[in-house]
């Protein structure tokens, strides 16, 4: 059912990209005012805007919603029904702590989905044309065929990483940055795409993600607690059957509560364990950085000792936005290229040399781009779970090679890699890393139990023939048809 | 090739005119420039004053994501409030972002303005590149 309605607000963000800002290429004989815009009116990425720009979430915010009504709820009903018993048999602390749990779950929750997770803006024209010719320049030019895929290496401190470039937003990633497909965005330090908060985790929302799932630990574990002895204080009094007929709300909360701990407080360590060790979702999985490798491979970005590495994702400095979301756009400023599929090429770029510098940068893709554009499963996977899988899961798409280069275009089968991986958390949820030659066939059911469980969109499946964000849509596509 | 030579020369007017300075990650992801001379502007400026303003940048950026005593207890402060406090104070990061751009405006205007030159904010491109912008085609 989801499947229909994905088409159209696909087109409808499309439209409305080219709707008022392509300015007629002709003098008027008398200036038509236009009202300024805002630039987050002319984002090129998939997210949405609230509050004129103030507030930036994903395109799917089902879940998101999803889990605050279950916060509000569960912790609705455990101030309504087991506060006034336990305030007065024990103490009145326990609302007034679960008050202050409560305020600040939902206070990171809203820090960590409404902000700029660390968003780079793409490459204007003239950054991207420097840089295509620069490419060119070291590669030799190419003629007719598609040019090798573009990476750089640097060595930081001792190790040798491969910088990426990216073809929807024309730049060369900084390291540990990813492109999220879900958002169309290149985002620094990224950690992975969470539908849970509606939003991408990266280098700005961080700690908010991390204080918020913390909170979240202990408000869950506290709730929990306090049902059970709450429900246990009546029974001493009236059995355990009467206890529950003048508490049937405890029932609920214990159930929630129950699924939840185990895939959030799995998930709480799993991410003290990343920033202890100042690595991302994205390294941890792939297993950038981890001595399997080689002997001599150690993560050039840690500080060295834990209590550094903690400080410094959770009490560092806070850089700010690099996408000036309420700024005005500038007629005369070159505007970054619109999103690069066949339909939008040619709008809502600002004059006619940006226009020729741009267009020479997308002539290649256009052909694949049309073709991949029609499948109906663009932008669904990162949303709320669709009628053919349980709860909480997603058939996350294929990942990213790990620290490979485009060349191969092989990618191995990542279900050994995941199953095994001790860090992964817990028992509740699993995933499945859908390599994609196993796309096409039936994910089957996932045994994802917990209604709070956790998934991953890792990026970057680079194959050199086509756009890395949409062929990862049109993958995804295919395991959303398999799926229903 | 034919078909795309008028849109090459546009694209080589277009790119004359702007020299970008790319990042440096061999420190990391810290905000660095590259210090390289670039040949565009070998007839404008000398290397050492070029130098000079990318080094001075760098260290700027360097002290804005500075991790340290003063930026651990802002980091405390703000965790503390529930960062309301940032309604009514700049991080120190912002701080730092006004210095940069105050140096870049004094920069323009006593060094490269007069040559015909003008630096852009990096912090305009996302912190990707520091552009020259030629402004007066003399040749």
């Amino acid at each position: 059912m989801l499947q229909l309605g994905v088409a159209e607000p696909m087109r409808e963000c499309e439209y409305s990209q080219i709707s008022t800002r392509s300015s007629t290429p002709m003098e008027t004989p008398y200036k038509k005012r236009t009202p300024k815009k805002r630039k987050w009116q002319a984002f090129p990425g998939r997210n949405k805007f609230y509050c004129n720009g103030r507030i930036m979430m994903a395109r799917q915010t089902g879940v998101f919603y999803l889990t605050l009504v279950l916060i509000l709820i569960t912790s609705g009903l455990f101030f309504t029904f087991d506060c006034p018993f336990l305030s007065v048999q024990l103490t009145p602390a326990i609302p007034v702590i679960g008050g202050v749990l409560f305020v600040f779950v939902l206070g990171t929750l809203f820090r960590t989905s409404f902000s700029d997770p660390g968003v780079l803006p793409r490459a204007t024209p003239d950054e991207a044309a420097d840089l295509e010719r620069q490419i060119d320049v070291a590669n030799g030019s190419s003629s007719g065929y598609r040019p090798p895929p573009r990476t750089k290496e640097v060595v930081i401190n001792g190790q040798t990483v491969k910088l990426k470039y990216c073809f929807t937003c024309k730049i060369f990633r900084p390291p540990r940055a990813s492109h999220c497909s879900l958002c169309d965005n290149c985002v620094e330090r990224f950690d992975h795409h969470c539908p849970w908060v509606g939003n991408c985790v990266g280098k700005r929302n961080y700690r908010f993600f991390y204080m918020f799932i913390l909170s979240l630990s202990f408000l869950t574990i506290f709730i929990f607690a306090f049902v059970i002895t709450h429900v246990i204080l009546r029974s001493h009094r009236q059995g355990f059957l009467n206890a529950l007929k003048d508490t049937p709300a405890s029932v609920l909360e214990v159930v929630v509560c129950f699924f939840s701990v185990w895939s959030i407080v799995g998930l709480s360590g799993f991410h003290t364990y990343l920033i202890s060790s100042n690595q991302t979702t994205n390294e941890d999985i792939k297993g950038s950085w981890s001595s399997k490798r080689g002997k001599d491979n150690y993560n050039p970005y840690s500080h060295g000792n834990i209590f550094t590495n903690c400080c410094a994702a959770l009490c560092g400095p806070l850089p700010p936005s690099l996408i000036d979301r309420r700024g005005f756009v500038q007629s005369d400023t070159p505007q970054p290229t619109p999103p690069t599929n066949g339909i939008t090429m040619y709008g809502s770029t600002q004059s006619q040399s940006h226009m020729a510098a741009a267009t020479p940068l997308m002539q290649s893709e256009p052909v694949i781009l049309t073709d991949e554009a029609s499948l109906p499963g663009r932008t669904l996977l990162g949303g709320p779970c669709s009628g053919a899988l349980p709860l909480g899961g997603q058939p996350t798409p294929p990942t990213s090679t790990p620290n490979l280069s485009c060349d191969n275009g092989m990618l191995p089968t990542r279900n050994d890699h995941s199953e095994a991986h001790h860090h992964h958390h817990t028992d509740g949820v699993h995933h499945h890393f859908l390599t994609p030659e196993e796309a096409p066939s039936p994910p089957g059911m996932l045994p994802c139990g917990s209604p709070l469980g956790h998934s991953h969109t890792l990026q970057g499946f680079y194959n050199p023939a086509s756009q890395d964000s949409l062929h990862e849509d049109s993958v995804r596509g295919l395991v959303k048809l398999s799926s229903v | 090739m034919a078909t795309h030579s008028l849109q090459d020369m546009r694209q080589q007017a277009a790119i004359a005119a702007k020299v970008f300075i790319q990042r440096d990650y061999t420190n990391g992801t810290v905000c660095q420039f590259q210090t390289k001379f670039p040949s565009e502007l070998e007839t404008r400026i000398d290397k050492q004053q070029f130098e000079e303003t990318v080094r001075t940048l760098n260290n700027l950026y360097a002290e804005a994501e500075k991790l340290g005593g003063s930026s651990y207890l802002e980091g405390c402060l703000a965790c503390l409030t529930a960062y309301t406090i940032f309604l009514c104070m700049e991080t120190h990061y912002e701080k730092v972002l006004k210095k940069i751009a105050k140096f870049i405006q004094e920069q323009n205007d006593k060094i490269y303005a007069p040559r015909g030159l003008l630096l852009t904010d990096p912090i305009e491109r996302g912190l990707r590149v520091v552009s020259f912008r030629k402004q007066c085609d003399s040749h």
